[in-house]
C-alpha cells in the first residue's frame, strides 16, 4: 500500500467519523419506517417483526457488553428469564403492563448487577461457566419453587386487549420496537460517551485502564448491568408476545443462539446487533421451510441448530468482522 | 452510523420483500379461511422432536394418513383436507411461533389435535381473539373445558380427573388394604389426575411429582420404596413411565403399577425400555380406543388398512389409533358442519355431539361440555401386549359416582368413512 492510499484511507476514515449520524435521527427513522410496516405487512410478518424487537433489546446489550467490554456471557436467556418471570407474576397480580416492564428491567438489572460483581472477578473461561450455570440453573429454580412458578408448565400472562384501533400483531410490534428503539438509542449514548472508551480501554488492556485512571471492576460491573438490564426489557416483551413464560422458553440453546447472533452480526457494533435480532427470527423460519420442502417434518427441529452453526462458519471465514463490517462499494474501484 | 443506516434499510426492505409469500388461499366459500370449494386446511402443533417426541410424534402423520385415505375417496362434501403439521418440540414458546404461522400465514380454518398441556395453554387466547376453531386438544387438562371463556375449544382425551377416579375405583376394589401412593407430572397432569384418584381413595399414602426437563426420578422412587408402597399409580408421559418402572426394578422396589392412559403405549415403553421390557409383564393402565393389537377389531382392521396405504407401513401402536381416531372425528364433525362450512358452523356441530365411533364410551361434547371421552376401561399387559379386562366405566370429573358403561361398540361404516 502506497503512502498516498494511507493517507486517503486515514482522511475517508475521519469523513467518516465526522459524518457519523445522530442516534436520534437514526432512531426517528427507525421508528418511522417500523410504523410504516406494521401497516403494510400481514399479520404474521407484523409479529415476525415484533419478535425482531424484542430479540434486538437483548443483542443490543450483549453486543455492548462481548463485543466492547470484552465480557463473554452465556446467562443472559437466563436473565431474560428474570425478567420474563417477572412481568408475568406482577401482570397477574397487579394488570398494569408500563409498570410491569419497569419493575421487569429493575429486578432483572439487580440480578445482574450481583452476577456482574462476581464476573468483574474473573477472566475468559471462568466467566463462560460462571454465566453457563446461570443459564442452566433456570428450569430447576422453576421446579422447586414450583407454587410460585408453575415448574415446567409456565404461567400465563394476564393482557389486557390491544386498542381497539390496531391488532395484536401491530400493537405487539410498537411495543417492542419502542423497547428496542429505546434501549439502542441508550446505548449508542453510552457507548459514544466516556463510558464507551472506558469499556474498550478495559477490553484491550486491563493494566493500561488501570493506569489512565479507569477503575476496570467498576466499568465491567456497569457494562453487565446495562446489558442485563436491556436482557430484562427482552424477556419482559417476550413474556407479552408468547403470553406465557415457562422455563422451556429460555433454555441453554438460547444464550448460546444469541452469542452466535452478535457474532455472526458483527460483535460490539448495534448495526450487527440489528442482523443478529433478524437472524434469529429469520434461519428457524427458513430451516422449518428446508424441513418441509424436504418431506421430513421430523428434521426442522435440529435443523436450526445446523444452520447457525454452517452460517457462523461461513460468516467467520468471508467476514470476520461479521456481516455489519461489510460495505456496499458505492464507488468503482480504481479510476 | 451510515453503515447502521444502510444495514437497517437493507434489512427491512428484506422483511417488505418476503412479504408478498404471505396471504394465499383465503378467498374461499363464504369467506371462511382455510376453505375453498375443493380444499379444508387445518393444521397442528406437535413435538416431532425434543423429549416428548418419542411416541407422541406418531399420532400427526397418522391423523395425516386417515385425511389422505378420505381425500382419495373423494373428500368430505367434494373438499379435500390438508393438514399441516409443525413442531414445536413441546416448548411453548415454539408454539407461540408456529401457531401464529398456522393461523395468520397459512390461514388455517382450525387447529386440529395441538397436543400438550402447557404447550396448548400459551394459544388458547391468541386461537380465541381469532375466533379460530381448536378441536380435540390432544392432552386432559381440565383448561379445555371452559366454554364460557373459550367457546370454540373442545378437548379429545378423558380428562385427568376422570381417569384418575376409575383407576382409583380399580384399585379400591382389586388391591383393597393396601398401600397406595402416585407419582405424577409437576403441572395440571399430575394434579388433576391425583385429585381424582384422592377423590375416591382419599389421601394416598406418599405422593410425588417429577418435571420432564430432569430424567432422573431416583429420588422420587427412592421415597416411595422407603413409604413402603405397595401400589403406585403413575400420572407420567412414556419416558417417564419408563423411567419409573426401570429405576424401581433397579432399587429392588416391586410395588403394583397403575398407570395413566397417557404414558402407557406398550410398544412405545417396550421400545424405551429394550432388553428390560419384561418389567412392564402386569401393568394396569386404562384406555378409551381400540388397541393396536388387537387384529379382530373392525376398527383396528381399517386402521391397519389405511396404515398400510396410506402412512408408509409405519409400526400400528396405539398412537396411529390416537392419531386415526382424531381424524375420524373430525371427519364426523365435518360433515355434520354441511356442506356450507364456516368457523361457527363446526362448532355449533361439535357442540350438537352425538358422535359415534371407535371410542369404548361416547365422547361427551355438549353446549355446556367440551371435554372429551367421558371414561376409560382397564388394561393390563400379559405376554407383552396389552389386553382389556372388565367393563368401560364412565364418570365426570366432579363428584359424580363411576359407573359401568354397558352399550356395546360400534363398528365402522362400511367405506371407513363416517356419512353426513
Amino acid at each position: 500500500m502506497t503512502a498516498l492510499q494511507d493517507r486517503a484511507a486515514t482522511k475517508k476514515a475521519a469523513h467518516r467519523q465526522r459524518t457519523r449520524l445522530s442516534p436520534w435521527i437514526v432512531v426517528v427513522v427507525g421508528a418511522v419506517i417500523v410504523v410504516a410496516l406494521t401497516y403494510t405487512l400481514p399479520p404474521f410478518r407484523t409479529y415476525q417483526l415484533a419478535t425482531v424487537g424484542a430479540y434486538l433489546c437483548v443483542t443490543a446489550g450483549l453486543t455492548v457488553l462481548t463485543g466492547l467490554n470484552g465480557q463473554l456471557s452465556l446467562g443472559h436467556g437466563a436473565l431474560m428469564a428474570t425478567g420474563a418471570y417477572t412481568l408475568a407474576l406482577w401482570q397477574n397480580k397487579f394488570n398494569l403492563l408500563p409498570v410491569g416492564i419497569l419493575v421487569a428491567i429493575l429486578v432483572t438489572t439487580a440480578v445482574g448487577a450481583v452476577i456482574g460483581l462476581a464476573a468483574a472477578r474473573l477472566r475468559g473461561p471462568y466467566l463462560a461457566g460462571l454465566t453457563l450455570a446461570v443459564a442452566v440453573v433456570v428450569p430447576s429454580i422453576t421446579s422447586t419453587f414450583d407454587e410460585t412458578f408453575n415448574s415446567d408448565q409456565g404461567l400465563s400472562v394476564m393482557l389486557n386487549p390491544p386498542p381497539e384501533s390496531m391488532t395484536n400483531e401491530q400493537w405487539q410490534a410498537w411495543l417492542c420496537w419502542g423497547g428496542a428503539l429505546l434501549t439502542v438509542l441508550v446505548l449508542a449514548l453510552l457507548t459514544r460517551g466516556r463510558f464507551g472508551r472506558d469499556m474498550k480501554a478495559v477490553r484491550d488492556d486491563e493494566t493500561a485502564a488501570r493506569l489512565a485512571g479507569i477503575s476496570v471492576a467498576r466499568t465491567q460491573v456497569a457494562a453487565f448491568v446495562v446489558s442485563a438490564a436491556c436482557a430484562g426489557l427482552a424477556g419482559a416483551l417476550f413474556a407479552v408476545i408468547a403470553q406465557s413464560v415457562s422455563p422451556g422458553a429460555f433454555p441453554l440453546t438460547l444464550s448460546l443462539f444469541l452469542l452466535m447472533a452478535i457474532v455472526i452480526g458483527g460483535l460490539g457494533r448495534l448495526s450487527g446487533a440489528l442482523i443478529g435480532a433478524v437472524l434469529l427470527v429469520a434461519l428457524p423460519a427458513v430451516a422449518h421451510e428446508i424441513g418441509e420442502a424436504a418431506g421430513s417434518q421430523r428434521l426442522e427441529g435440529n435443523l436450526a441448530l445446523t444452520f447457525f452453526g454452517v452460517v457462523l462458519v461461513v460468516v467467520m471465514l468471508a467476514a470476520p468482522g461479521g456481516l455489519a463490517s461489510l460495505r456496499i462499494p458505492f464507488k468503482k474501484k480504481g479510476h | 452510523m451510515k453503515r447502521t443506516a444502510t444495514v437497517l434499510a437493507a434489512v427491512l426492505l428484506a422483511a417488505a420483500g418476503c412479504s408478498n409469500s404471505g396471504g394465499g388461499g383465503s378467498s374461499g366459500s363464504a369467506d371462511t379461511p382455510g376453505v375453498t370449494d375443493t380444499e379444508i386446511v387445518v393444521g397442528t402443533h406437535m413435538p416431532l422432536t425434543g423429549p416428548a417426541a418419542a411416541g407422541y410424534s406418531k399420532i400427526a402423520p397418522a391423523t395425516k394418513a386417515y385425511f389422505d385415505y378420505v381425500n382419495a375417496n373423494g373428500g368430505v362434501h367434494g373438499r379435500k383436507i390438508t393438514y399441516k403439521i409443525m413442531d414445536d418440540g413441546y416448548n411453548p414458546a415454539n408454539t407461540q411461533q408456529v401457531v401464529r404461522q398456522l393461523v395468520l400465514q397459512d390461514k388455517v380454518f382450525a387447529i386440529l389435535n395441538g397436543l400438550g398441556t402447557p404447550t396448548h395453554s400459551g394459544v388458547l387466547d391468541f386461537l380465541k381473539t381469532n375466533r379460530v376453531p381448536d378441536l380435540f386438544v390432544a392432552s386432559g387438562s381440565r383448561s379445555w373445558n371452559q366454554p364460557d371463556k373459550y367457546p370454540g375449544t373442545f378437548g379429545f382425551n378423558p380428562d385427568y380427573t376422570v381417569e384418575g377416579k376409575i383407576l382409583a375405583t380399580h384399585v379400591k376394589e382389586t388391591y383393597a388394604g393396601k398401600k397406595v401412593c402416585f407419582l405424577g407430572q409437576d403441572d395440571d397432569f399430575g394434579r388433576d389426575s391425583l385429585a381424582g384418584i384422592e377423590k375416591v381413595l382419599g389421601p394416598v399414602a406418599a405422593k410425588q411429582s417429577y418435571v420432564t426437563s430432569n430424567p432422573n426420578v431416583g429420588p422420587q422412587i427412592g421415597a416411595l420404596k422407603a413409604a413402603a408402597c405397595q401400589v403406585v399409580v403413575l400420572a407420567t408421559v412414556p419416558g417417564f413411565t419408563a423411567l419409573s418402572i426401570g429405576t424401581a426394578a433397579k432399587i429392588g422396589f416391586k410395588p403394583q403399577f397403575v398407570v395413566s392412559n397417557v404414558g402407557s403405549d406398550p410398544a412405545t415403553l417396550a421400545k424405551t425400555l429394550g432388553a428390560a421390557a419384561p418389567l412392564l409383564e402386569g401393568v394396569v393402565a386404562a384406555n378409551y380406543l381400540p388397541l393396536a393389537n388387537d387384529s379382530a377389531n373392525p376398527w383396528i382392521q381399517l386402521y391397519t388398512k389405511v396404515n398400510k396405504e396410506y402412512n408408509n407401513g409405519a409400526e400400528l401402536d396405539n398412537n396411529v389409533v390416537y392419531g386415526m381416531s382424531v381424524a375420524y372425528l373430525f371427519v364426523q364433525a365435518l360433515q355434520s358442519a354441511g356442506k356450507d362450512l364456516t368457523r361457527d358452523g363446526i362448532i355449533e356441530a361439535v357442540k350438537k355431539g352425538g358422535f359415534t365411533g371407535p371410542g369404548l364410551v361416547p365422547v361427551r361434547y355438549s353446549a355446556g361440555d367440551h371435554s372429551g371421552y367421558g371414561g376409560e376401561q382397564l388394561t393390563t399387559i400379559e405376554g407383552g401386549v396389552a389386553k382389556y379386562f372388565g367393563k368401560p366405566y364412565r364418570t365426570d370429573d366432579g363428584d359424580g359416582a363411576v359407573e359401568v358403561y354397558e352399550a356395546a361398540a360400534v363398528a365402522p361404516p362400511a367405506n371407513g368413512i363416517p356419512a353426513a
